[in-house]
């Protein structure tokens, strides 16, 4: 049966919406179709009549490209599309009746038929078409039905050079084509909450980068090679990801030894954050965004926000601060990060943590614990931030 | 310096066993249930396999059946004879501080209507001859003892146990895991009452998917795998040729010097030993100094020759691990036992280990090829490391 779809025809939504930036959201919606498809083949994507036009190459694979393309912001749904090379009538009555004989097994629904032509010299009108494609159907499967007011199957068919057949539609994930709202930076750890929080933000058309602190030998390898893994695998939706990899033991270390203990979290949080808009600064993001929900953790209470917050000028998106942990996972499981997620290597906060951290934090206290840094941390931030390895994450 | 510590784990396979792989897999690549020349070839590997292993076992070449490495040896000797000889029992003992590749299956046959007793140890992990004597009963079929312990390096009495197995019951089947033991010490099963041993090729500079189980002739057992009838039955699947004459390569190679690679060893872990004990708030676990009134050397040598395992006060193990891997020196951790792996080491438990070490614990193992400069320079970089690291210290 699938064998058959030779194209997928992809319609989108919000973005018809948008008047005169509609052309370059299109782009944007074609390059990130590409981008989803090009580990899988030589697809040929072309944007057409207000659709975007998937055509396969031989001996595709159905099933890996339909995922593909279900991570792609702005479709609201795509048609599996069969090809028929000739325009001939007899060709076309045949070859949609072969279509709905091998699609529906149960021929007892009502349908109607949708024509256009590509051919304007094309020997029958789109109605003419709709109408006697619909008899030749009756004819052949005398179970089905016409209802042109509420069909339970619409039959699409357009003539052109070729002759395209489809009917079913496959959801598509919503939301705007990544790269028509611009980019924010992601602080990516290897939690459960912030490739979600990615994943959400880039739902609405934002281009992703992202940043991960590393405190080798307090984490490992494996522990980054997580991260890695679960850039990869938001980079399916996101596009191309710049993954910043910032080496913090040292300012953690120099916090560790010269604050209170049971600031170590949110002071070493507020270095995080000044990191992470540095580079994103540097790298023309907009905003930074966060996993953070409220009262999650200590260092996600309503005062210890408001501590980091206090940082930071650019906007921090916190696209999941009204969650509650079981809402996160099952978007964690939908997106496929969860079971990487989930992984047990040690992150750098275990081993540092207070066995009674503050909760209610004060700026003013922070910002007095962060006068004793003053001597060296300028500089490490510095060297931290130079020092990082940026790595280009795509999917596999 | 590199320092390749971690030779319990796996070891690097010797350029002979490489070579040998390479020309089975390019030039004879026959199947050796072939009837046809290529055949005859690929079958004179796993037959010379098998004389190579029974000379440095002393034993017959019938004796041997190849396997894939040491958790399919051990699961076939206990799941195996258990299954064969439940007529005469179900009552199996072993002891608490056995590899899982031993633990797990013994735990599966408990689900399966057997009764295992779990020996205890004494302090050096050596498991204590008395009450194994009064463990065993007329329905015991099977007493399954490892030769060397993997974690701290204990050597279990084999001979001595081999004498109270049988003279207590002479139906009971001795098994004994040697995958650590395997050309460190030497053991000749057949002539110590050992009726079964299980042997592992990527210990012994082999390659990995290597091994074989020892079963003595007469002794029964049923067979795991069923298929095309390889190795009479004992052990379907086309014989993995390669691995095969790999292994048998590695034997020869290491059966030239092997009692002055276990000397070497014995050398290296000494000095590594000497090293440690100066320092402060270090233990090294299972050394039997008490016994032997403080003298290392002797202490050292009741001991295997290859592992250490370290106990660093207020260090966590796997950061050590990684602080260790940056100077270039390769560990592993002594039990996988933190916030996330609740699972604590039986074997640190049962020689009683210090609760707070548990977690602390390194395990250094050496092979032939490392040297007395790489064991400076790895002690060297401890005695560097561990103020730094002890600077966290909550836990």
């Amino acid at each position: 049966m699938e064998q058959m779809y030779r194209a997928f025809l992809i319609k989108y939504g919000e973005i018809g919406l948008k008047g005169k930036n509609r052309g370059y959201f299109e782009d944007c919606l074609v390059k990130q179709v590409r981008h989803v498809l090009a580990p899988l083949g030589e697809y040929h994507v072309a944007k057409e009549q207000g659709r975007v036009f998937v055509e396969c190459p031989e001996g595709y694979d159905y099933e890996d490209t339909v995922k593909a393309i279900s991570k792609v912001f702005g479709i609201v749904g795509f048609s599996p599309v069969v090809i028929l090379e000739s325009t001939e009538w007899d060709d076309i009555t045949k070859k949609v009746g072969d279509y709905v004989d091998a699609l529906y097994e149960d021929k007892t629904f009502t349908f109607k038929c949708f024509a256009k032509r590509g051919n304007k010299d094309y020997f029958k009108t789109s109605p003419e078409i709709c109408a006697d494609l619909g008899e030749a159907l009756l004819n052949r499967f005398p179970g089905i039905s016409v209802d042109v007011h509420n069909p339970q199957e619409s039959i699409f068919v357009e003539v052109r050079n070729r002759t395209y057949i489809y009917s079913k539609t496959i959801p598509g994930p919503g939301g705007m084509p990544v790269g028509s709202n611009g980019k924010a930076m992601l602080l990516l750890s290897g939690g459960i909450d912030s490739p979600v929080a990615g994943y959400m933000i880039s739902k609405r058309g934002v281009y992703i980068d992202a940043t991960y602190f590393h405190s080798p030998p307090y984490t490992s390898e494996r522990a980054k090679q997580k991260v890695i893994d679960l850039a990869r695998i938001i980079s399916a939706y996101t596009g191309p990801i710049h993954l910043n990899v910032v080496n913090f033991t040292d300012i953690q270390m120099y916090i560790y030894e010269t604050c209170p203990h049971e600031e170590l979290t949110i002071l070493m949080r507020r270095y995080m954050m000044r990191i992470a808009e540095a580079i994103a600064l540097e790298k023309d993001c907009l905003a930074l965004i966060t996993g953070e929900s409220i009262g999650q953790v200590a260092s996600q209470t309503m005062q210890s926000l408001a501590c980091t917050n206090a940082v930071c000028t650019l906007p921090v998106m916190r696209p999941l601060i009204g969650f509650d942990k079981q809402e996160i996972v099952a978007i964690s499981e939908k997106i496929e990060s969860y079971e990487t997620s989930i992984l047990p290597y040690e992150d750098c906060c275990t081993l540092y943590v207070a066995d009674h951290p503050v909760t209610k934090p004060r700026i003013r206290d922070m910002e007095k614990s962060e006068e004793l840094l003053k001597e060296k941390i300028d500089d490490m931030v510095k060297t931290a931030i130079e020092t990082r390895e940026i790595l280009r994450i795509v999917p596999e | 310096m590199e320092c390749y510590f971690d030779n319990a784990a796996t070891t690097q396979v010797f350029d002979g066993a490489i070579s040998v792989m390479e020309k089975v897999m390019r030039e004879d690549y026959g199947n050796p249930s072939s009837r046809h020349q290529k055949g005859y070839v690929a079958e004179q590997y796993v037959t010379g396999a098998k004389k190579t292993i029974a000379k440095a076992l002393k034993c017959k070449d019938s004796e041997i059946i190849l396997t894939s490495g040491g958790t399919e040896s051990n699961n076939l000797a206990l799941i195996g004879i258990a299954e064969a000889n439940k007529r005469a029992g179900k009552h199996i003992i072993s002891t608490g501080i056995e590899h899982a590749s031993v633990y797990n299956p013994l735990i599966f046959l408990e689900e399966q209507g057997y009764e295992v007793t779990f020996l205890g140890t004494d302090a050096y992990g050596r498991v204590r001859v008395e009450e194994l004597k009064a463990a065993i009963r007329p329905d015991t079929i099977l007493v399954s003892i490892m030769m060397i312990n993997n974690e701290v390096g204990a050597v279990e009495p084999i001979e001595e146990l081999a004498k109270i197995v049988h003279g207590t019951n002479p139906k009971t089947i001795f098994f004994v895991d040697a995958i650590q033991g395997f050309m460190k010490l030497p053991i000749f099963p057949g002539r110590i009452g050992v009726d079964a041993l299980s042997v592992s090729g990527h210990k012994i500079h082999g390659p990995k998917g290597s091994g074989f189980l020892y079963l003595r002739d007469k002794v029964k057992i049923r067979p795991e795998i069923l298929g095309g009838g390889q190795q009479k039955g004992m052990r379907s699947g086309t014989e993995n040729v390669p691995a095969i004459a790999g292994l048998s390569a590695a034997i020869e190679e290491y059966s030239k010097n092997f009692s002055a690679n276990t000397e070497h060893l014995y050398q290296l872990k000494q000095a590594f030993i000497e090293g440690l004990l100066s320092m402060e708030e270090v233990v090294v676990h299972a050394l039997p100094l008490e016994e032997c009134e403080g003298d290392l050397s002797k202490a050292v040598r009741k001991t295997a020759p290859h592992v250490v395992s370290v106990g660093f006060t207020g260090i966590k193990a796997e950061v050590f691990l990684h602080a260790l891997e940056e100077r270039g020196i390769y560990v592993s951790s002594g039990s996988a036992c933190s916030s996330n792996h609740p699972a604590i080491s039986g074997t640190l438990e049962s020689i009683q280990v210090r609760k707070d070490l548990l977690d602390s614990t390194l395990r250094f193992s050496f092979c032939e090829q490392n040297t007395l400069e790489q064991v400076e320079y790895a002690l060297e970089q401890i005695r560097e490391m561990l103020p730094i690291y002890r600077k966290i210290r909550k836990y």
